[in-house]
């Protein structure tokens, strides 16, 4: 049996009294595309989060290629994070250059020469569609291009596992379909992507499988065909998820 | 009013005319309270990353403690790092009583809580976003540290200046700790309370016209700083 990259066991977290995420399981496979869809606030991203090591789970663990990692002391953590990258829904730009700003990771790795740093982010930048934006002052940019740079910064890192939460809520129509067909590429390679989005439209072309997370709590994961199939009967569309806007 | 109409007249004529004490004093002070300043942003700039960045028991009474310190008085610290240096103080062996090194310590000492105090205040203002961003994106924490510091970098920079221009201007720290040696010791400040003493006033007067000269150049620097 293969082992699964990422295994996310009885997952649960709480602030104070609130509680985010309930008993969570899920696994992944190298190469998979998992799409996360859920309404606002239905933990989509504190799950992101939680797999990411930005925060600690309350309940349950996360292993990471058969190894617990959430309770470990943080340079193992941090050696973990190294082999993701996350692209956050709102990007955050550090005040320098854009190609400040994508050569960041790979410069804190130090594994590679700042020519070869530079090379690298340019073909990222390239295939986010900003070559020739290398100089520019990334918080002038749009939220748009900002977002297009955030996601630079994550795949010139050439992470094991993406976690990408609404890459392309601030797009417009032509950019998001840019960036679609991008992961799509990704996809198809050694990146294992968990792509969370409101879009069910973006998640039915580029997910493998599917978990829909409403109020903290997984109701459904599996295959795109199965959980988007099973969503369309209309019991489901009105008792699991209501705040859905079903395109189908 | 006559007298210092003349005071000013004969102190610009000193200026102009490159005297060579005037000289001397603005060189030994601007090279002490630079020295000071630098090693002291060396050593408090991450010093005051790392308070403010780490969760510890006790980190609000220490920051509200180092913001206390900001009005030090300058005898007061002068006394204490008098006591430090003075043959029979722990560091006495070193002879650096009525020193420039001595005078340097002493400037760092009174200035250190102003240099913290203005980086935690400087660090506060970056979204904590950033530290989260250069943590998902695989930055230890030196690293995160180095991140924000340079994020708040102008910030940081008008510290600096607050604390050299602190230096520049105190007076108690250099007179005890310096003792106001003619040629090795003397400063700006002390030099004016020995003029003034000695009722040299166009001396002291263009001693302290270019003692407001520097002044005012660093509240524009700090300005441009803080502006941005």
């Amino acid at each position: 049996m293969i082992m699964p990259l990422l295994d996310v066991r009885s997952l649960g977290k709480s602030y104070s009294h609130s509680e985010i995420l309930r008993d969570i399981n899920l696994s992944l496979e190298r190469g998979e595309v998992l799409g996360l869809i859920g309404p606002t606030g239905s933990g989509k991203t504190t799950l992101l989060r939680l797999i990411n090591l930005l925060e600690e789970p309350t309940t349950g663990e996360i292993l990471y290629e058969g190894r617990a990692i959430s309770s470990r002391p943080e340079g193992e953590r941090i050696a973990v994070r190294k082999k993701m990258a996350m692209v956050f829904q709102k990007p955050i730009m550090f005040k320098s250059s854009v190609m400040e700003n994508v050569s960041f990771g790979l410069k804190v790795r130090g594994e590679q020469s700042s020519l070869e740093i530079r090379e690298r982010a340019r073909d990222a930048l390239e295939a986010v569609g900003l070559s020739g934006y290398e100089r520019r002052d990334a918080n002038t940019l749009s939220g748009g291009e900002m977002q297009r740079v955030a996601l630079a910064r994550a795949i010139v890192l050439q992470p094991e596992l993406l976690l990408l939460d609404e890459p392309t809520a601030n797009l417009d129509p032509r950019s998001a379909s840019a960036i679609d067909c991008l992961l799509k590429n990704l996809a198809g390679g050694r990146t294992t992507v968990i792509l969370a989005t409101h879009n069910m439209m973006q998640c039915s072309r580029l997910a493998d499988r599917v978990a829909v997370l409403v109020g903290g709590r997984l109701t459904a994961l599996g295959k795109r065909e199965e959980v988007l199939g099973w969503r369309e009967k209309s019991d489901l569309r009105e008792s699991t998820v209501p705040r859905f806007d079903l395109p189908w | 009013m006559e007298e210092i109409w003349s005071g000013v007249l004969q102190a610009a004529k000193l200026i102009v005319s490159l005297n060579p004490e005037i000289m001397g004093v603005t060189a030994r002070s601007l090279v002490i309270s630079f020295v000071a300043a630098s090693l002291a942003a060396i050593i408090d700039i991450p010093l005051g990353g790392l308070i403010e960045l780490r969760e510890f028991f006790g980190k609000k009474v220490l920051v509200n403690l180092i913001q206390t310190l900001y009005s030090l008085p300058t005898v007061t610290v002068g006394l204490f790092v008098f006591l430090l240096l003075s043959r029979s103080g722990p560091l006495g062996g070193l002879e650096l009583l009525y020193t420039p090194t001595g005078m340097v310590i002493g400037q760092m000492v009174l200035i250190s809580p102003i240099m913290i105090g203005l980086t935690i205040s400087a660090l506060k203002g970056v979204s904590p976003q950033i530290r989260e961003t250069a943590v998902s994106l695989g930055a230890n924490e030196r690293q995160v540290i180095l991140t924000i510091i340079r994020e708040a970098r102008f910030a940081v920079v008008a510290a600096v200046l607050v604390g050299f221009g602190r230096a520049l201007s105190e007076v108690g720290v250099a007179m005890m700790i310096g003792g106001n040696i003619r040629g090795y010791t003397r400063v700006l400040t002390t030099s004016i309370a020995l003029q003034t003493s000695m009722g040299n006033l166009e001396l002291s007067i263009a001693l302290g016209m270019i003692l407001i000269g520097i002044s005012m150049i660093l509240n524009l620097l700090l300005s441009r700083f803080q502006g941005r």
